[in-house]
């Protein structure tokens, strides 16, 4: 009696921290002090627990309740604190038994339920790895809880059984009917699951543009994509994600604790083992592609699209503001975001593609007849993706309209399971070479590396190293073009790239840099 | 007298009943001032208790000490203030309660005490 203690995390970014609820009960008037930076969501958490008490038949102490936040220096925000608080609270008041180490991680509605939270599979992997393997959640975070190893989930549908599970009164107690519950059940299965990928077999023609998209699956290289209306960009785009393989336990864990954080509606059940795919639309913000609002900034789309692919459609259209903010991520594959509340980090390992028309009109493609553009609007128009931004994407090509010939041909193209074959195999071929490095892809490899233990002989680079005498390439554009060409090795089973390979490379990265 | 009149006056008397059982003497009750009313004054030992007692039928419109606000806290400190200096006894210690009765008529009455809360 007097004194409570339960333990929650906070989450700033990615990375959760302990947190530990202290409450202390006063014997004078009723009131209800929070300390320990609460920001306004969690100060209303005072509300919601006392409704939820005495709905759950186990009201508040009569008496001044206080509690704190431990650290007190850690800014923390949002709902999921509600159920440590009040068990802290009734623990105090000696209405439940001490919880021990056991962290609960839910938000409480005023009827008593416990409603599931965002951000539950990061705050589970520190608890645990912080030695709080006891959990306690909503029954609609159960699966997402479990996903984490080594951890011990308990949850419930309501703060009564919760509370008959820790020793309550049971007299007092009001559990649910049968109903409720079957309601709250039924309501926790949408998953993300197994919706189809599209098929490559779906393209016609585009012959160049369907091994660019294979050898940018294979060493996870960036992309951007040329062409007039309806040469087949978007549908290019979208099928990359569909050639490259499952995510590894280490990925899939990043990724599903990425999509926890920015997802609302559906709550994760399984790991999400397909690379993900964000297609944001060109009147985005930088907020939203980076990264931002207020308080601790929340994941954009690049980190939504981390180990899978960010496809910016038209991508001309968009802020160059929004497209230089992803300079930084394409360079170090995460973004740290500093606001005033604090510093939160994300992983931002996506592969870009970027798709763009010829011009502003779109007809500028072959002979360019049709294009009613000046020299000036397509100048400007290109103008918007900055040379420093193209010069980070390795595969640049053009893409020209279908003919009747394409057409015809559209029904014997290789559908995405013989590609991701492949790709599976070159990517192999990468591990087993770059592993001693702690690489996986060719596009990780440093500019160091392939200047020294990777360095190819001088009669396979011939025509970049003249490409580079001519000032035509920067000194990342090479080592950009050998990584393209490893990747090209890998996918012909070559051991070493030879100077078709780094011709073909270089190819791919000229096409745009005339326009 | 009108019904949630009687309720008050009922509570203040039980109240007072069960202070004297609780070995406070009442010297005091229902004394006015411009700016309110103490509802009961006893004395323990030398100190001067001043209580305030808040009498509900039930729970549903909140806790009856849930009605004893901070404002109404510091109104009782310069009420106290005000009876001591009438009566000649600036400076005698003194001590501010808060009695809550939830009285629905028919269960015996549940009276909770709550010392020093101002």
């Amino acid at each position: 009696m007097g004194l409570g203690r339960t333990f929650s995390v906070a989450l700033v970014g990615l990375s959760g921290h302990m947190v530990e609820v202290e409450a202390d009960i006063c014997q004078t008037l009723p009131a209800f002090v929070l300390l320990g930076l609460p920001d306004a969501s969690l100060n209303e958490a005072k509300d919601r627990i006392k409704a939820a008490a005495k709905n759950a038949g186990i009201p508040l102490s009569r008496r001044k309740i206080t509690v704190n936040l431990i650290p007190a220096s850690l800014p923390k925000k949002g709902s999921g604190f509600d159920l440590a608080i009040l068990m802290s609270a009734l623990q105090a008041a000696g209405d439940v038994r001490p919880s021990g180490g056991t962290v609960f991680l839910s938000e409480l509605g005023l009827d008593g339920r416990l409603r599931p939270i965002r951000g539950v599979l990061p705050a589970v992997m520190a608890a645990v790895d912080d030695g709080h393997p006891e959990v306690v959640v909503a029954a609609a975070n159960r699966a997402e809880a479990e996903l984490v190893p080594g951890v011990k989930v308990r949850s419930y549908g309501t703060l009564a059984e919760l509370l008959l599970a820790y020793g309550a009164d049971p007299v007092p107690l009001l559990l649910p009917v049968g109903d409720a519950e079957e309601a709250l059940a039924g309501r926790e299965s949408p998953t993300a699951g197994d919706c189809r990928e599209p098929d490559m077999a779906d393209i016609a023609g585009q012959h160049e543009a369907r091994t660019a998209m294979e050898v940018a699956a294979a060493g996870g290289h960036h992309v951007m994509l040329v062409g007039p209306p309806g040469a087949g960009k978007t549908m290019l785009a979208e099928r990359l994600p569909g050639l490259l393989p499952d995510l590894p336990d280490h990925h899939a864990m990043e990724v599903t604790a990425v999509h926890s954080l920015s997802n609302t509606a559906a709550h994760l059940t399984q790991l999400l083992r397909r690379p993900p795919f964000e297609n944001p639309h060109h009147t985005a913000t930088t907020a939203s592609i980076i990264g931002g609002g207020s308080g601790v900034p929340r994941p954009g789309a690049a980190s939504r699209a981390h180990r899978g692919v960010l496809f910016l459609d038209e991508a001309p259209e968009y802020d160059r503001a929004v497209l230089d903010a992803l300079r930084q991520p394409l360079e170090s594959g995460n973004l740290v975001l500093h606001r005033a509340a604090g510093t939160a980090a994300y992983p931002a390992r996506f592969q870009l593609v970027l798709a763009a028309n010829p011009c502003p009109c779109g007809m500028a493609s072959g002979k360019g007849l049709e294009c009613s553009c000046t020299p000036v609007q397509r100048r400007r128009y290109f103008g918007k993706l900055s040379k420093p931004l193209i010069d980070r994407i390795d595969l640049q090509l053009r893409l020209n309209r279908l003919s009747l010939a394409d057409m015809a041909g559209a029904a014997e193209q290789e559908a995405s399971r013989t590609v991701a074959a492949r790709v599976r195999e070159a990517r192999r071929a990468q591990r087993e070479r770059l592993g001693r490095w702690g690489h996986e892809l060719n596009s990780e490899v440093s500019a160091e590396l392939l200047k020294t233990e990777l360095r190819l002989s001088p009669t396979a680079t011939v025509d970049l190293d003249k490409a580079m005498e001519r000032d035509v390439l920067t000194g990342r554009g090479y080592a950009r073009v050998l990584r393209v060409a490893w990747t090209m090795a890998d996918l012909a089973g070559l051991a070493v790239p030879d100077r078709d390979c780094v011709c073909t490379a270089l190819a791919f990265r000229q096409q745009v840099g005339a326009a | 007298m009108r019904a949630k009149d009687k309720l008050g006056k009922d509570g203040e008397d039980l109240a007072a009943r069960y202070l004297e059982q609780a070995g406070q003497r009442v010297v005091d009750r229902n004394w006015r001032s411009g700016t309110g009313e103490i509802d009961i004054v006893a004395l323990e030992g030398a100190t001067v208790v001043v209580s305030e007692v808040k009498t509900r039928r039930s729970p549903d419109y909140g806790h009856p000490l849930e009605a004893i606000t901070p404002a109404k806290v510091q109104r009782l400190q310069i009420l106290t203030l005000q009876w001591l200096r009438a009566h000649g006894m600036s400076g005698t210690g003194y001590r501010i309660d808060a009695v809550a009765i939830l009285h629905d008529g028919q269960t015996p009455p549940v009276i909770e005490h709550v010392k020093a809360v101002g």
